[in-house]
């Protein structure tokens, strides 16, 4: 909402050094945020002159200028010789002329040479001056219709002296997005006298008790139980000149207020909408056929609205109506059949109440946000239409000449009066901790419009009718302390009880992340929005949204690592060819039956069943992936380069379980979308948790990743769920260890870890620990077979180990290799 | 009873012996040739070893003395080995560690340092001055179902941000599942499910429907706050978030609340924090939105609002990371570039 303050002015008294910021502070005290701030950029001398006479110089450019004598009144230097490229003046014509030492808004206006002259000024067109987008010409007064002497300030003349402020109303607050609506807060804000314009219209002109015109509201299908109109009121003016100037005191008004400048009567009606809150529409009487009713729309219905689109009706919308059918979209926007235009002469007006439900579902509908729709979906004040409708009507009457009709008005309906509302007193002490006293917070609810009755302790408020917010004590107790100033309020900290600090899973979460950024690993955050590929990489069911931002990716991710992909793919594009990331996060996969149709009422704690029905949501686990690509080490003195391989990313996903205290089993696995001889499955006893590898290459090409991206995903809930919660712990014996190594031959298709776990089970337990430490292939063994080097400590915890014990373990565990797998001793 | 002549002829063999020992040994540059020359000239075979053994051949009546003085130059001979040696094996070391000198500005580096997010270290940062107050850290869903994220909170059935143009919803719309629009529905699930009093914050992924610029995430992250307890006021809300303001911005930070509207609560304020240390001098800023919990929400929950109040507050991680490091895009925090964690690396 934008606030001429000259505007303002006429309904509450501004201290003499108004400023625009002074507006500001004063509006976000009391709850409005501010925006911006408009005009004012303009510095005279700006006056009013009057072309003497020109002489046309055509120039060797082909353009054409005129030599103008313009009279610009003694006290500004009498006649001055100004060069003019416009040609859409005549003698005698009074124009706008920007002085030597005038300022349009960082464009400072000098006596200078050109097309050889030394014109003295300019003679100024409404763009230049900010008006408007008019380029084509200068301004000229007498076509405009807009007075002034020769001489005169032109600066306060077409208001650009004035100033506006922009404040941003939040949805409770309809009734703001009016001068009226401000001026009453500002007066609460500052204690100065308010004068209600609503008010002040019903007594300039009185057009009650008309009901010559036929009216009907027929809402017979209510949304959510809400009549669409309370009210409806029309007035008929007649004789007017459609096709005279808006006075230029309501033009710098509407344009400050940033509404665009249209013809008088439609100006009049946007001037009143602005002054008063109330949405008016006009509509040419003689194209209306019959009386106007207002229903619901039927279904098939269409309507050509003013901006010019053919729209399909729905049949929730509501709709303004006569003989013919649609006129109007109720609350959102007129019919293009009975617009106002130049040749109108007699003007129905209607003022009506609408409901915000909906209005604001049409204009969603339709896609339609309007002045108007804006106001209804806040709330209009319902007691306000006939005030406005008399504005209005007084306004044709004064400035396009027309004169009341006071046989064909009319009005049906109720006013909406709010409920009244109890409040103990005291109870803003209370809910604020703040001392308000009960003196502030009468006058405070004086202040907005409200009564009070006091009885037993409590006092019953009758808000306004503008206020359909103040609907309980919290939202008065609001009001109070939004008036009497929220900077009463102190600083209290409320003694929490004693907590348990972080879960167990919180803390897991964040150790996890703090060891991967150890290990050098750097967190990214990813947004979650993926193709269907994308999507369906790793085979979980996913789920896709309504409506995606991007509709190359409707869908949500399923695991990690396509998210981790596209920002390799980023980083490399960046020149950043080493990359080791992590990302902790969640992902969604879809279940059978998810969400509910119906939304359980809010009044009241949900029943057990039904909070149950609310939690079928989609799987959300947490999951930690890692993505490692380019070099792990680079080449340097005394090093060669090695790349990141599968290895790494097994490593960081140890890592991770080691981190909440597991081993991982790793297995040699197949995953589609993984390279098929360098992908493992990781596991924590049977249960598998994840994965790790290098991509398919064919799905690196086709990402534009390098061949080798190496990948490792795991399920941190399934982690964290299965982490040591409790240790056995042992005694450390200090007895000697005997170690040894055992070489023994196996087939190459077996996978050392197996073999590992067979000698570690036959050795049994003074095996302390096996290492790999050697896999030879080659001269000596066949072609399809292997040599595997264990090196194996054993210890006891009671004695010192002979070395015959320690080859009978070793021995054992060979044997259950080689009953396993067959294998034997390398010699 | 020895010969004198055989006796002189034994000392100046051993003394020879001796001589050409101490010579050798003398003549040893290393430990290797050192032990070459222990080997000739004490060793089996060698001058001194033979005159040892030709003992045996002496009258015993002369084998003391004769012995003696070969023991005598025996005992010369190895002294001198050792000495000989601790000065070899000295030399050799200081040549060890003078070979193994490198170069302290040019070893090998494995790996480069990792980072943390700065996002989620803000939010770590945060929960533990909460927890540190006694309070906990509730979760909840990021798909929520749409009663969670809208009715519950007091946010009419046709309230605009319900639209598509403001929420994610989830297809088919009519099984209203929508992407939490803000930590909100974690309040009501802590009311829920959480014995009274509650004290908690909710620290989490939210999604607008937002293009992306350089203050918009369709992506982005809040702190949620919520007490519920018997006498809670306004009074607590804002000593809250001024003790969490001054922990994170220093002594001098205060909060400044504006009234606002929320559904949720009532009233509501749009909370401004005073920075100390912004850029370009202190000031105050945007930081986020609270009040007192809507009786309507603490209804859905099952509370009865004459007995229990509360408030609530929420915040933008993405923004208050913005204001503290004066970081003008937002995308950056998004877009996954290695370079904008890792110049925060564990600390923020």
């Amino acid at each position: 909402m934008r606030i001429p303050l000259s505007w303002l002015a006429e309904h509450v008294e501004l201290p003499a050094e108004r400023t625009a910021e002074w507006l500001h502070e004063q509006l976000v005290r009391v709850g409005f945020e501010e925006e911006a701030v408009h005009g004012g950029g303009l510095r005279g001398p700006i006056v009013v002159g009057r072309v003497l006479g020109f002489a046309s110089e055509p120039q060797k450019n082909g353009k054409t200028i005129r030599w103008c004598q313009v009279d610009v009144g003694e006290a500004n230097g009498g006649v001055r010789g100004i060069v003019c490229g416009a040609l859409n003046f005549v003698e005698g014509d009074r124009v706008v002329v920007t002085l030597p030492g005038a300022d349009l808004g960082g464009f400072e206006i000098a006596a200078r040479k050109t097309y050889g002259h030394v014109s003295d000024g300019m003679i100024a067109s409404e763009r230049e001056l900010g008006l408007g987008d008019d380029h084509d010409g200068i301004m000229r007064l007498d076509a405009l219709g807009i007075p002034g002497e020769v001489g005169e300030d032109a600066l306060a003349l077409l208001g650009l002296d004035d100033q506006a402020v922009e404040i941003n109303v939040t949805p409770d607050r309809g009734y703001a997005l009016s001068i009226r609506g401000i001026a009453r807060e500002l007066a609460s804000a500052t204690g100065q006298a308010f004068t209600d314009p609503a008010e002040t219209a019903r007594r300039a002109i009185d057009a009650s008790g008309a009901s010559g015109f036929p009216l009907a509201i027929e809402d017979d299908a209510p949304i959510r139980g809400r009549v669409g109109c309370s009210r409806f009121v029309v007035r008929v003016v007649r004789g007017i000149d459609a096709q005279r100037p808006t006075p230029s005191w309501m033009a710098s008004r509407l344009r400050l207020a940033g509404v665009r400048s249209i013809s008088l009567p439609v100006d009049i009606t946007n001037y009143v909408m602005l002054e008063l809150g109330q949405p008016i529409h006009g509509y040419d009487l003689a194209k209306l056929r019959g009386g106007i009713a207002v229903r619901r729309a039927r279904a098939g219905e269409r309507i050509t609205t003013l901006d010019g689109v053919d729209r399909a009706l729905h049949v929730e919308d509501l709709l303004i109506t006569d003989d013919r059918g649609a006129i109007g979209i109720a609350g959102v926007m007129g019919g293009a059949e009975t617009e106002m235009d130049a040749s109108t002469t007699d003007v129905l007006i209607e003022a009506a109440t609408f409901d915000s439900v909906s209005i604001g579902r049409s204009s969603r509908r339709h896609k339609l946000i309007s002045e108007a729709s804006k106001r209804y979906e806040r709330g209009v004040d319902p007691a306000v239409a006939d005030a406005a409708a008399a504005r209005v009507a007084q306004l044709l009457v004064d400035l396009a000449g027309g004169s009341l009709d006071t046989e064909l008005g009319a009005e049906v309906g109720e006013v909406a009066r709010p409920r009244p509302v109890s409040i103990p007193i005291g109870h803003w002490r209370d809910l604020t901790g703040g001392d308000y006293t009960d003196a502030e917070a009468r006058s405070a609810i004086l202040a907005i419009g409200a009564t009070i009755e006091e009885a037993d302790g409590a006092w019953t408020v009758t808000p306004p009718t503008w206020r359909p917010d103040l609907v309980d004590r919290e939202s008065l107790v609001e009001e109070i302390a939004r008036i009497v100033g929220f900077d009463r309020i102190p600083s209290v900290l409320p003694t929490a009880p004693p907590g348990r600090g972080f879960t167990r899973a919180q803390r897991l979460r964040r150790q996890v992340a703090n060891a991967l950024a150890s290990a050098g690993l750097t967190e990214v955050l990813v947004a979650p929005f993926v193709s269907e590929q994308q999507a369906r990489l790793t085979g979980d069911e996913p789920v896709r949204l309504e409506n995606p931002l991007d509709g190359e990716r409707p869908w949500l991710r399923t695991a990690l690592v396509p998210g981790l992909l596209d920002t390799a793919h980023r980083n490399l594009g960046r020149g950043l060819t080493d990359l080791a990331m992590f990302e902790l996060g969640r992902v969604f996969h879809a279940i059978a039956e998810q969400g509910t149709d119906a939304l359980p009422e809010a009044t009241a704690r949900p029943s057990d069943a039904e909070l149950a029905e609310l939690d079928r949501l989609p799987e959300q686990p947490h999951r930690a992936a890692v993505l490692l690509v380019g070099e792990r080490v680079h080449k340097q003195p005394g090093r060669a380069a090695e790349r990141y391989g599968i290895a790494d990313a097994i490593e960081a996903a140890e890592r991770i379980a080691r981190t909440v205290g597991l081993e991982l089993e790793v297995r040699q696995a197949q995953r589609e979308w993984l390279h098929p001889g360098r992908a493992a499955e990781l596991l924590v006893g049977e249960h598998v948790v994840g994965v790790a590898g290098e991509l398919l290459p064919a799905l690196a090409a086709e990402a534009d990743l390098p061949r080798v991206v190496a990948v490792a995903e795991l399920d941190l809930d399934a982690l964290i769920a299965r982490a040591r919660v409790r240790l056995d712990t042992r005694a450390i014996a200090p007895m000697p260890a005997a170690t040894q190594d055992l070489s023994l031959v196996v087939p190459v298709g077996v996978p050392a870890g197996e073999v590992r776990r067979a000698v570690r089970a036959g050795a049994g337990a003074l095996l302390e620990h096996i290492a790999l430490v050697d896999d030879y292939r080659g001269p000596g063994l066949e072609q399809d077979e292997k040599s595997l080097t264990f090196a194996l400590r054993f210890r006891a915890p009671d004695r010192t180990l002979t070395a015959a014990e320690a080859s009978e373990a070793k021995l054992a565990g060979l044997a259950l290799a080689t009953e396993r797998y067959g294998a034997r001793l390398r010699e | 009873m020895p010969h004198p002549d055989e006796n002189a002829d034994l000392g100046a063999r051993v003394d020879a012996a001796v001589t050409a020992a101490l010579t050798a040994i003398e003549a040893a540059t290393t430990t290797a040739e050192l032990q070459a020359a222990k080997a000739a000239h004490n060793g089996q075979g060698s001058e001194l070893a033979s005159l040892n053994g030709s003992l045996r051949e002496l009258a015993p009546e002369d084998r003391k003395a004769a012995g003696q003085l070969i023991g005598a130059g025996r005992g010369r001979v190895a002294e001198a080995i050792a000495a000989r040696q601790a000065e070899l094996a000295a030399a050799e070391e200081q040549a060890q560690l003078e070979a193994e000198r490198v170069d302290v500005t040019a070893l090998p580096r494995i790996r480069t340092a990792g980072g943390r997010h700065p996002l989620t270290m803000l939010v770590d940062e945060m929960s533990d001055v909460f927890v540190g107050m006694g309070w906990e850290i509730a979760e909840g869903p990021e798909l929520e179902h749409e009663w969670y994220n809208f009715d519950a909170l007091n946010v009419d059935p046709d309230h605009p941000a319900r639209g598509e143009s403001d929420t994610f919803y989830v297809a088919p719309a009519e099984r209203h599942l929508v992407l939490r629009t803000q930590t909100s529905p974690v309040q009501m699930r802590s009311m829920l499910t959480r014995e009274l009093p509650i004290y908690v914050v909710a620290p989490g992924r939210v999604y607008r429907t937002d293009d992306i610029d350089a203050t918009h995430l369709p992506v982005f992250t809040q702190i949620e706050g919520l007490a519920v307890d018997k006498g809670i006021t306004m009074a607590h809300l804002r000593g809250t978030l001024e003790h969490l303001a001054r922990i994170m911005f220093g002594d001098e930070a205060r909060i400044r609340l504006r009234p606002n509207y929320f559904p949720f609560t009532e009233p509501s304020a749009e909370m401004d924090v005073w920075h100390p240390g912004m850029r370009g001098g202190p000031r105050w800023v945007e930081w986020g939105g609270c009040g007192m919990v809507n009786p309507n929400v603490l209804r859905a929950a099952g509370l009865d609002p004459d007995v229990y109040s509360g408030f609530a507050f929420g915040m933008g991680i993405e923004r208050t990371l913005q204001f503290r490091y004066q970081l003008d895009d937002m995308r950056d925090m998004i877009e996954g570039d290695v370079r904008f964690t890792e110049q925060f690396g564990m600390v923020i």
